[in-house]
């Protein structure tokens, strides 16, 4: 035992004396929420909207007001023909047009019936899309408004919730997602390296020539990387809530439970590759093209699983992150217990199990 | 008593069976000082990493203690110092701290076996907090044989300690391991340099994966056959060329200054006037101490 915390602690040394290695551990994980979550969203805040007002009345205006209260446009008067709409929508700085009609009043008032033009710069689809929806949900809002006092028959209302996500918040699906990676590059990555660094040095030789179980050297070697990434759950965690307001909805007990299931899945994987590699330089590659790629591309985290050729889909099963990132999802989000999350575990358990075991036995106790 | 027994080891690597270590045979007493010395490549540091179980041998056995290196590999680990030829501490950490993981590691503590290695501590001790990779080579040196030290290992082996350290580190060095052995301990210790092996109780010269002898430095040198010349001229590369070309010539190679040589004849002053007879000028011609060297240059031919 006191063997053992001699080499957590000289591990510890190792760490925390290189630069490079803590900016990797800590600074990493900071920078990829951050960036997720203020560069790299998919929210549509502050469009530029024109709007091309015809009519000048009463409805037009209190309509116009409403679509200018909301945080996501900011609205642009113009009054400009239909040519240079196409004009301004290619000098790109505008995301929509909204057009009333001359008498747009008297139309909803008289004939119950009026309309707007909603045009919108449809090269980025996903945004047009977002935005069109959110100006038609504006004006509904506004024809239910008006609609309030009178009395008509037959009518439909769809009363859309957005479960779980109601502001549609794009930090809820990749705070999981760089979960998974940062857990994966940390705990696969730098075990690899730092065991395979004692094979480059020839340290490992001295270590062979000790009573010390070699078995011992790869479990005191992971054991570090386990209590940092651990640090890094935490770090992660709460800068998703004091940052991003987005808050743990399930147990905080259980998603450490969960998140140190799947770092000893990647330790193993780290130890596996550790062992199967001789240089520092080749355990990266492989640790970054064989881990990080599949838990970007499988995890179901940038690209839904689902739209994937079938042969995918089947290999997406065997990439550990998937079944992590779906059950940090469901606990963080949907606020699931382990009741509906034992399935998944399980599979995550049976890969940890099976990693450990290969990787014990293909452990050499001798150089060759 | 003997505390290495090597029978017949052989070890072999690649697909191509490159042969490194051929049907070696030799024993260290207890307490000896023994030496493998050879070139680069001559299989020393497979026969170190074999004897230390670092190594499966291909055919023969060993044993150190007592313990078969194959199947006791670990009680051998337990009980035998190592230091590999390359430096292998941790460069990251501090003299103490590289010492006390290792101390522990070993199970013990740097106290209990403090008297070890105190010659060797105390030239580094003032500098305790500083990092192993910022230390000189003969510092170096003098760490990893405390931390190799520090759980007296009842058998040292050291793969070329003083290979890329100074003159001046290397004596220290050598005069530290004479010290160590008044404490009992077997030490087995490879080097490439001829001058160091006649600071050695025994030696085993060694080439290609074979051991061409093993003896005391005395009797190695005693027993060269010739008698070894040294030639001096003011143009060393013309003498060579010439001492070749003499008729009554059996071996000659540059030595320092001088040229070694060995005859046919015992006629001294038919060399003489030959080499004069060639234009060469500053010709001398005396009887010269046979070396290690001379006697490993005669084994190889």
């Amino acid at each position: 035992m006191k063997q053992f915390l001699a080499f957590v602690r000289k591990e510890f040394y190792h760490v925390l004396r290189d630069r490079r290695t803590l900016l990797i551990l800590f600074g990493m994980p900071i920078a990829q929420i951050l960036i997720f979550g203020f560069a790299l969203t998919n929210e549509v805040k502050d469009s530029e909207i024109l709007v091309v007002d015809y009519a000048k009345d009463n409805a037009s205006w209190e309509l116009l007001t409403k679509i200018g209260s909301s945080r996501y446009f900011n609205i642009r008067q113009a009054a400009l023909s239909h040519q240079e709409i196409l004009s301004t929508f290619r000098q790109g700085k505008i995301k929509a047009v909204v057009v009333f009609p001359e008498g747009f009043n008297e139309d909803l008032l008289h004939h119950n019936k009026a309309q707007v033009q909603l045009i919108a710069d449809a090269t980025d689809v996903n945004t047009a899309n977002m935005i069109t929806n959110y100006l038609s949900s504006i004006i509904l809002d506004y024809q239910n408004q008006v609609n309030a006092n009178l009395q008509m028959p037959y009518r439909i209302t769809p009363e859309v919730r957005m479960l779980y996500n109601p502001q549609l918040k794009g930090a809820h699906g990749f705070v999981p997602g760089v979960m998974a990676l940062v857990l994966m590059l940390v705990s696969v990555m730098m075990t690899a390296i730092s065991i395979v660094r004692e094979k480059e040095t020839g340290t490992m030789e001295i270590l062979l020539v000790s009573p010390f179980k070699p078995v011992l050297v790869i479990f005191a070697k992971a054991f570090p990387y386990l209590a940092l990434s651990l640090v890094n759950v935490t770090a992660i965690l709460l800068l998703s809530v004091f940052v991003l307001d987005l808050p743990v909805k399930g147990s905080v007990p259980l998603l450490f439970a969960e998140s140190t299931l799947f770092i000893i899945t990647c330790l193993a994987l780290g130890i596996f590759i550790s062992i199967k590699t001789e240089s520092q330089q080749i355990a990266m590659l492989i640790s970054l093209m064989g881990m990080l790629l599949p838990t970007m591309m499988f995890s179901g985290f940038l690209f839904p699983i689902e739209n994937m050729p079938v042969p995918l889909q089947v290999i997406s099963n065997i990439v550990p992150s998937k079944w992590f990132y779906i059950i940090v999802k469901s606990i963080m989000i949907k606020g699931l217990g382990i009741s509906m999350l034992w399935k998944e575990t399980l599979i995550l358990l049976g890969m940890t199990l099976f990693l450990l075991l290969i990787s014990l036995k293909s452990f050499k106790i001798r150089l060759q | 008593m003997e505390a290495v027994v090597v029978k017949n080891l052989t070890k072999t690597y690649g697909k191509e069976k490159t042969v490194a270590v051929d049907d070696v045979s030799f024993s260290v007493n207890k307490g000896e000082l023994f030496g493998l010395i050879g070139p680069d490549g001559a299989g020393k540091s497979s026969i170190f990493r074999m004897l230390t179980t670092l190594l499966l041998p291909d055919g023969g056995s060993a044993s150190v203690d007592g313990h078969d290196i194959v199947r006791d590999f670990r009680q051998i680990r337990s009980s035998v110092g190592y230091m590999p030829g390359k430096f292998s501490l941790y460069q990251d950490l501090t003299i103490e701290e590289n010492l006390h993981f290792f101390a522990t590691v070993f199970g013990t503590t740097i106290e209990e076996n403090y008297h070890l290695i105190q010659d060797i501590y105390v030239q580094i001790e003032p500098f305790k907090n500083r990092r192993a990779g910022k230390l000189s080579g003969g510092m170096k040196q003098k760490l990893a044989l405390c931390c190799a030290l520090i759980h007296k290992p009842t058998t040292l082996f050291l793969d070329e300690p003083t290979t890329g350290v100074d003159p001046v580190s290397r004596k220290e060095f050598w005069e530290m391991l004479k010290r160590l052995k008044e404490q009992h301990i077997t030490i087995l210790v490879s080097t490439p340099y001829m001058d160091e092996a006649s600071l050695c109780d025994r030696i085993a010269l060694i080439q290609g994966g074979k051991i061409l002898s093993i003896d005391t430095p005395q009797n190695i040198v005693n027993a060269y056959p010739d008698r070894l010349l040294a030639v001096r001229a003011h143009e060393m590369y013309r003498l060579l060329k010439a001492l070749e070309s003499y008729p009554a010539i059996l071996s000659s190679y540059a030595f320092g200054e001088y040229a070694h040589a060995t005859l046919a004849d015992t006629d001294t002053e038919a060399l003489q006037a030959y080499l004069r007879g060639q234009g060469l000028t500053g010709v001398e011609v005396k009887d010269a101490d046979v070396t290690i060297e001379d006697s490993f240059i005669k084994l190889l031919h």
